[in-house]
């Protein structure tokens, strides 16, 4: 028997839950796969992240992966800040967890 | 294709297994994850199917406990290319957890703690083809494997059987999860190879 009601919240507690570190990378990890895509190390530049506000360079996010694909997550808050799936011939990019990022390019 | 019985006695000789095209055979049981693994306390560990009204269905585990479980043998197939062949799991079928749901939607999109999604048709979920399961070769589910209880959807590639399973969300129409916005297929049949938008 199940318990039917009504919730404005879809999924209560969904994320509020106990984590446990799994296995995961620091953002250098995404040097070597994005430099198919870019031609300056983007893992140098500073971002800010979407879920907390907190700045930091790409090299300091957890990366995990590399299957089904790299997910970059923001070690303060945990939010998903990059997404990098390589197959079939093409690379989806997902930087929807990044305000900007500010990329040195020197003078 | 799964094998349900009460007893295993559909087990298959090895000689049967098949790969889909792409894939290769493992022994041991890969762990992937996008991220740092829930730790679901079963006392507040909770099941709930939403349909497009918004009428919401909810199981605790004990509820959950106390409907009728199945025994599945299935071959697994990870997008990764790995299949893992005969994996014993128990759960309930989503056949059960469904009848007495109302509803006119044809898409589902199963929520996980976590916040991991994926999207599949409702079809796909029903008539033997997929369980919320909670026991893999007779123990209690790890929680590296998405214990307490994980989606099991055996017929497509394994992104589909989401880990930590917490929902369902019964749609009018298809919404990608989390892979399948980030280029991998919206359906995932491995007998088609379907790994990425477009095949």
């Amino acid at each position: 028997m199940s318990q039917v009601t009504q919730t404005t919240q879809l999924f209560p507690h969904e994320l509020d839950v106990p984590y446990v570190e799994g296995d995961h990378e620091d953002g250098n990890a995404l040097a070597g796969p994005l430099s198919e895509i870019f031609t300056v190390d983007v893992t140098s530049a500073e971002g800010r992240c979407v879920g907390c506000g907190v700045t930091g360079p790409v090299a300091r996010l957890h990366v995990y992966g590399p299957g089904p694909g790299l997910v970059a997550r923001c070690p303060d808050c945990g939010e998903v800040v990059l997404r990098l799936v390589r197959g079939g011939g093409a690379a989806w990019l997902d930087l929807r967890g990044v305000v900007s990022l500010r990329i040195g390019l020197g003078e | 294709m799964a094998i349900v019985s009460r007893g295993f006695q559909g087990r298959r000789r090895p000689s049967d297994h098949r790969l889909p095209p792409g894939q290769y055979e493992v022994h041991d049981f890969p762990v992937l994850s996008a991220g740092p693994t829930p730790r679901v306390g079963r006392d507040i560990w909770e099941f709930t199917i939403v349909t497009e009204a918004g009428v919401r269905h909810s199981w605790s585990w004990p509820q959950l406990m106390a409907l009728p479980a199945e025994d599945a043998v299935v071959d697994l197939h990870c997008v990764t290319k790995w299949s893992k062949f005969e994996t014993r799991w128990r759960g309930v079928s989503l056949d059960t957890l469904l009848a007495d749901v109302e509803t006119e939607a044809d898409y589902a999109l199963v929520h996980s703690y976590g916040g991991y999604t994926t999207n599949l048709p409702l079809a796909d979920l029903m008539d033997g083809q997929a369980w919320v399961a909670f026991h893999y070769d007779g123990e209690d589910l790890d929680p590296e494997h998405g214990g307490p209880a994980r989606l099991l959807v055996p017929h497509l590639y394994l992104w589909k059987s989401a880990k930590w399973v917490r929902g369902i969300q019964l749609l009018l129409q298809d919404e990608p999860g989390f892979w399948e916005s980030a280029g991998y297929h919206d359906y995932g049949d491995p007998w088609r190879e379907q790994r990425y938008q477009g095949d």
